[in-house]
């Protein structure tokens, strides 16, 4: 049989689609300005438009006006400007947050140390009584749309609600959701949202923050005053451009083929014994996200072989992990080290399809048993 | 990026599986670590030779490649040869492994280690001063429960342990059957010496009424 190339790794970083990067060419080689003020020289002048049109298309894509939208190098900067620069304007402001966000957010609060952590349940959903408790005016209040690893989409809308009436302001991290799930900062009461292309087809290197008009939020670097004095620093247009792009031509038709696919990978990866699903089925799963722990399979062993055979995965392993340390987010919904050593992130993108699915279920099969003859 | 020799032995790892009537097997490592291993060996007496060696890994890629390159290694050779072998000297026939990788070859070492140490009580080969309750408790600081990843011992599972007449009798805290297994086979390799003469284990939950007797 050909060997495949099946990247199932959509939740780190996306392959970026022929038409961003045709848009973003342009930008790069034909109008390669600085983009100048309003007054400046003709050249600038394209630059300063497309930047304008960029901010205009990704604010509508969320319900927020064209000035909300702050452009940064990416999720991690635009998750340490929410937090860092709220805390720089209120530095007796707590910070509410639960231990299974991105590194980007729990090293910030770590570093800040007045934070208070929300209970979430073994699904990964917060339980909303903790946030009753801990609830403060004047806090922020920081979560993901969805978990990176295990896939679990938050009720926002009432979560936001709460928050606007106990004067909380309300960041939410939708790295792994942009476009893929409807997102309106108005209906949901969002106050700061962090928002990229990099998973959606677009280029990486770039994000950017929402910040709800009246919020204040101080610059965390010094420099220019680029981007309303908020983020210094050469606009990257290209990139930007590319965000654009990639939003405009995001297709919801391709979320519902990846809930099919995932949901067929899903059933089928469970009928293999002693596994057991991290996070929770349904609607309220990520529509790309599959974590599966195989007991008796250490994650990285299963990841070079289904590497061998073409298939491209990630592991919430120790082993695999720079700082050796299994994944807080298993850890984190009260999973045993064990089910974070065995466990296995398949994370769908537009680009793949039905064959791939029944490829990587075959393949997963004949892994885990070649594995347990070894373990078990 | 691993070296083409660990990759190979990874990916086509040898002497994998378990030995019916072992002289020694040791079990070291644990999951809550990321890697457990279990090393079965066959000795001769008389000539201390490794007749045979098999292994079971959990673990990961380095950690299934240096013990099957261990294995390799040693099959055939006396227990005094290959006493002397290091984790150094596995990573560098390895073609090296990456630094976070160290723990895998120290593992390695440490199993083989033990086994061969294991080897020598059994036949009597080390004198202890005295089988008391110490001896017993330093015994157990080596037996790991797998998903907490620290020895029974510091880990506050021993609900009581006493010798007389060289029988031992031990009660352990663990609730869950599969744990209770692996630690029971571990405890009894541990005490399968000539100095003790019975050894008996009891588990029993945290509100320490007995449960299975063994
Ligand atoms: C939810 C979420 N937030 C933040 C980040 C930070 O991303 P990066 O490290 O690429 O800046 C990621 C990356 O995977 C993420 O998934």
């Amino acid at each position: 049989m050909k060997k495949r190339f099946i990247y199932l790794d959509n939740a780190s970083v996306t392959k970026v689609d022929s038409r961003v990067l045709r848009a973003m060419n342009i930008y790069h080689t034909k109008y390669y300005s600085v983009p100048t003020v309003e007054y400046g020289h003709s050249f600038g002048l394209k630059s300063r438009k497309a930047l304008e049109q960029a901010r205009e298309a990704i604010a509508e894509s969320i319900n927020a006006n064209k000035d909300e939208i702050i452009f940064t190098s990416g999720q991690t900067e635009s998750n340490n400007l929410a937090i860092k620069g709220f805390v720089a304007m209120n530095n007796t402001a707590r910070v509410i947050t639960t231990k299974i966000e991105h590194e980007s957010i729990l090293n910030v609060c770590k570093d800040y140390g007045n934070v208070a952590y929300l209970d979430v349940d073994r699904e990964g959903f917060i339980k909303f009584n903790s946030l009753k408790r801990l609830q403060e005016e004047g806090a922020i209040l920081s979560i993901q749309h969805a978990n990176h690893e295990i896939g679990t989409v938050q009720n926002i809308k009432r979560i936001g609600r709460f928050c606007r009436k106990a004067g909380i302001t309300f960041h939410v991290d939708a790295t792994q959701t942009f476009m893929k799930l409807d997102i309106d900062v108005e209906r949901m009461n969002i106050d700061l949202l962090t928002i990229s292309p990099h998973l959606i087809h677009g280029p990486r290197g770039i994000g950017a923050l929402y910040i709800r008009k009246g919020v204040k939020i101080k610059a965390i670097l010094s420099g220019g005053y680029n981007e309303f004095g908020i983020r210094p620093g050469l606009e990257n247009i290209p990139a930007i451009v590319g965000f654009r792009k990639a939003v405009e031509i995001f297709d919801k038709k391709d979320v519902s083929r990846m809930f099919k696919l995932r949901d067929r990978l899903m059933k089928n990866l469970l009928e293999i014994d002693n596994t057991k699903l991290n996070g929770p089925l349904g609607k309220d799963r990520l529509c790309n996200n599959v974590n599966i722990s195989f007991r008796y399979v250490e994650g990285e062993s299963m990841l070079l072989h289904l590497d061998l055979r073409g298939i491209i995965v990630t592991t919430g392993s120790s082993c695999f992990s720079t700082a050796l340390k299994p994944s807080h987010v298993i850890l984190g919904i009260g999973g045993r080290h064990e089910d974070a050593h065995s466990s296995v992130r398949f994370s769908l993108s537009k680009y793949n399809d039905v064959e791939d699915i029944d490829y990587t279920i075959k393949n997963v099969n004949e892994v885990v048993s070649e594995l347990r003859k070894i373990s078990m | 990026m691993y070296s083409k020799k660990v990759l190979k032995y990874f990916f086509h790892p040898k002497n994998v599986g378990i030995i019916k009537n072992p002289t020694v097997k040791v079990t070291e490592g644990s999951l809550a670590c990321g890697d457990m291993v279990t090393l079965y060996l066959k000795i001769d007496k008389v000539s201390r030779k490794i007749v045979d060696i098999k292994f079971k890994s959990y673990g990961c890629a380095a950690n299934i490649a240096t013990m099957s390159f261990l294995t390799e290694l040693v099959k055939g050779k006396t227990i005094e040869s290959v006493e002397k072998l290091t984790y150094k000297m596995l990573e560098k026939e390895l073609g090296g492994l990456p630094p976070a990788k160290t723990h895998c070859s120290l593992l390695a070492i440490k199993s083989l280690k033990s086994a061969i140490r294991l080897y020598k009580e059994k036949m009597g080969e080390i004198e202890y001063e005295s089988i008391d309750k110490d001896f017993v408790m330093s015994r157990l600081r080596s037996v790991i429960h797998p998903a907490i990843g620290k020895d029974i011992v510091s880990s506050g599972l021993v609900a009581m342990a006493n010798i007389s007449d060289g029988k031992v009798n031990i009660k352990i805290r663990i609730k869950e059957k599969r744990f209770r297994r692996i630690v029971l086979e571990e405890i009894k390799e541990r005490f399968c010496i000539p100095q003790i003469k019975k050894i008996s284990v009891e588990f029993v939950d945290k509100d320490e009424k007995a449960k299975d007797k063994d």
